[in-house]
């Protein structure tokens, strides 16, 4: 998708104004948090089992290119097939070689993120074939034209009243005339709509959140079984997924999952975990014949060794969004592309250039709730400042705020200056904050007050009490 | 072959200059003894616990289970589940399961394969089940055909009380020593209650794709 992450701020006020984006986003802090908090206060190992799980993708990481050898070795003794694709452009045109070979028309599609973000479905029907999302919110994004905003739930943002409209808009061709108001009707409607697609294609696509060295597995993880009848049905599965992806061991990707699903919906498990190796054997009654993974690349390469490396421990459970007071705000399309939330911040400036992507690692307010959360100890905030340091280095930031920073800075290098300035500031904000102990406006501060008071300081600076205490203890 | 070649150098170029020997060596051995992690106290206890453990677990994600005393019995308890649905009295059986004694139940329509398109009840054996986490493991082959654990509205599972292990860890160990050379099976499903959603307005909403009821026959054998 064409990224709009440069008019950041243009996509937040839209968010900030839209009413149903801020009670879908109120739902989501409501609904996710209480569900995680619940899920691992009721298992004692929680932190020593995401111990392990950082420790087993460390280790992975360290050793990525062997593990990668050790996978596609066993893939093909299982009579699966490995493809590698260094960028969204090669893992395009192999995936269309690979349904053009199957003679396909049309390709169901279990949930991935990494199709998204190589752009697969705009290519196949560029080229005459036709993708059918399966998993739910996928499938309403996909009538919708819209990219997912939010990783784990996709069409999040919609209330039921819009998935109606679009239900009556697309699904005429298929008999449905009528609108439908309740969700378990709206569900009902969309398995009956999506069922004879699952039968009819050629190709099951799905991703992985898994792949597994040992044996050649890859690993997806739903809720809905989409994503199995996805790639049961069809003669041809192809599984896209990133190199980070691989695990060693069955044992190591079962000690990431007791930490994947009660991260991401507060379920000990989520209802499918399903692992596929290679295509039907000759006994099998059903199952794919051709089994090929898409490994893809596109940049994750370069990003070990680096300050970023950490990010590929992610799992994609959405954690971080849902414990993101940027996100609950602003919802996922305001960061513009595939990606959003803590873990889009990091990842997106990787894969568009910070110059593109410059504005997300700017917009938190480093409460660190991300890192407290993520399954995966992934270090998000210093990532974060990582990020604003290039862009800094770059002049991507304004003249103003470059200056203002700079001001700072020179201030902050001079103790007894900067103590005497921010005393003579709490003073004068005291002062104009009577007597109501909160200013409606301030000079330079618009963007802060036009929204909200400012409350004015109590007494003196942190600096002057710190010394005060330590002097009255002394 | 060149995006293979490209991408494993610049995997190598970025992880930087390491003991190429320990490296290996440290790869071929996780993979050879396949070290479990930690694994969580509550799924070591003894087998009535597990047992209690398992059922309690799926019962509470919406699945429920009948109990009967022998494999014999199986067959009526299915029976009694579909009129207590007031399904129709027919069903499509996995292989496996196709030699219980099904005659016992004459006024049901029982029929074994690959499900087709109008099939309301599949019927199939689990391989194993996991206690900790109140999962069935269903494994494709021969006798287990997979899209019948997908494909009709309602799924009965008949699991024997000895099949029930602690962990998944555990439910792997009894895969591997299954196997032998075969390695693993085109596919290991692990199910936890039936098909859901939570997509419209976050919430839930039951048979989503897959089957919208999950029923477990356990045989306390």
């Amino acid at each position: 998708m064409q990224p709009t992450s440069r008019q950041f701020h243009e996509n937040v006020d839209k968010a900030l104004h839209d009413a149903d984006l801020q009670t879908a986003l109120f739902r989501v802090d409501k609904n996710f948090t209480s569900r995680r908090t619940a899920a691992v206060t009721a298992m004692p190992e929680f932190e020593a089992l995401r111990d392990d799980a950082v420790r087993i993708k460390d280790h992975t990481l360290a050793h990525l290119d062997l593990y990668l050898e050790k996978f596609e070795e066993n893939v093909t003794a299982n009579g699966g097939q490995v493809h590698w694709a260094s960028t969204p452009e090669d893992a395009r045109r192999i995936i269309l070689e690979l349904c053009q070979a199957a003679g396909a028309r049309t390709v169901t599609k279990g949930k991935s993120m990494i199709a998204e973000e190589v752009a697969l479905n705009p290519f196949l029907e560029a080229n005459g074939i036709t993708p059918v999302e399966t998993d739910l919110g996928e499938y309403i994004i996909q009538l919708a034209d819209e990219p997912p905003s939010h990783i784990i739930g996709p069409a999040i943002h919609k209330t039921k009243e819009q998935v109606s409209d679009l239900f009556v808009a697309h699904h005429e061709k298929y008999g449905k005339t009528k609108r439908l108001t309740e969700g378990v009707d709206l569900v009902a409607e969309a398995r009956e709509v999506l069922r004879p697609r699952y039968l009819e294609a050629d190709v099951g696509i799905t991703g992985a959140n898994f792949l597994i060295a040992e044996t050649g597995t890859s690993v997806i993880v739903t809720n809905e079984g989409n994503g199995d009848l996805t790639q049961q049905l069809p003669r041809t599965h192809i599984v896209i997924a990133s190199l980070e992806k691989v695990v060693p061991t069955l044992e190591d990707a079962s000690t990431i999952l007791r930490v994947l699903a009660r991260s991401a919906t507060g379920q000990q498990m989520s209802v499918y975990t399903t692992f596929s190796t290679g295509p039907r054997r000759p006994d099998d009654p059903d199952g794919p014949d051709s089994y090929h993974v898409v490994l893809v690349d596109n940049g994750r390469s370069k990003l070990l060794g680096t300050e970023f490396q950490d990010i590929l421990r992610c799992i994609r459970c959405g954690a971080c969004f849902n414990h993101c007071p940027v996100y609950a705000s602003i919802g996922g399309h305001a960061y513009g592309w595939v990606y959003s939330g803590p873990m889009g911040a990091v990842l997106t400036p990787t894969m568009i250039g910070i110059e593109e992507a410059h504005h997300l690692p700017s917009a938190t307010p480093f409460c660190g709730r991300c890192e407290a959360v993520c399954p995966m100890r992934i270090p998000l905030p210093k990532m974060m400042r990582h990020w604003r340091e290039q862009a800094f280095d770059k002049k991507l930031d304004t003249a103003r705020q470059r200056l203002a920073v700079k001001a700072w800075a020179w201030v902050a290098q001079r103790p007894a200056l900067y103590r005497r300035l921010t005393g003579l500031a709490v003073r004068y904000l005291a002062w104009r904050g009577r007597p109501l102990g909160r200013m409606r406006d301030l000079p330079f501060a618009a963007g802060w007050t036009d929204a909200r008071d400012l409350p004015a300081p109590q007494g003196q600076t942190f600096a002057a009490q710190w010394a005060r205490r330590r002097g009255a203890k002394g | 072959m060149s995006g293979r070649g490209a991408i494993l150098g610049r995997v190598r170029a970025s992880l930087g200059p390491r003991d190429e020997d320990a490296a290996r060596a440290a790869v071929a051995a996780r993979l050879k003894r396949h070290p479990r992690n930690l694994v969580p106290d509550r799924a070591n206890v003894g087998e009535a616990e597990r047992v209690e453990m398992f059922v309690s677990q799926i019962e509470a994600t919406h699945a429920s289970v009948a109990r009967v005393a022998a494999p014999d019995d199986v067959p009526a308890a299915v029976a009694a589940y579909l009129a207590q649905h007031n399904l129709p009295a027919a069903a499509t059986l996995a292989p496996d399961v196709a030699d219980l004694d099904w005659g016992s139940q004459p006024l049901l329509e029982a029929r074994t394969g690959v499900p087709a398109e109008q099939d309301q009840v599949g019927v199939t054996a689990a391989f194993a089940a996991i206690a900790e986490t109140g999962t069935l493991m269903l494994t494709s082959g021969r006798g287990s055909p997979i899209t019948l654990n997908l494909l009709p509205d309602n799924h009965v599972v008949v699991l024997r009380r000895s099949q029930i292990t602690g962990s998944l860890e555990d439910a792997w160990d009894a895969l591997r020593a299954s196997g032998g050379d075969a390695g693993m099976p085109r596919t290991a499903m692990f199910v936890s209650g039936p098909s859901s959603t939570a997509d419209i307005e976050l919430t839930l909403y039951l048979g989503a794709h897959g089957p919208r009821r999950l029923h477990i026959v356990l045989i306390e054998d």
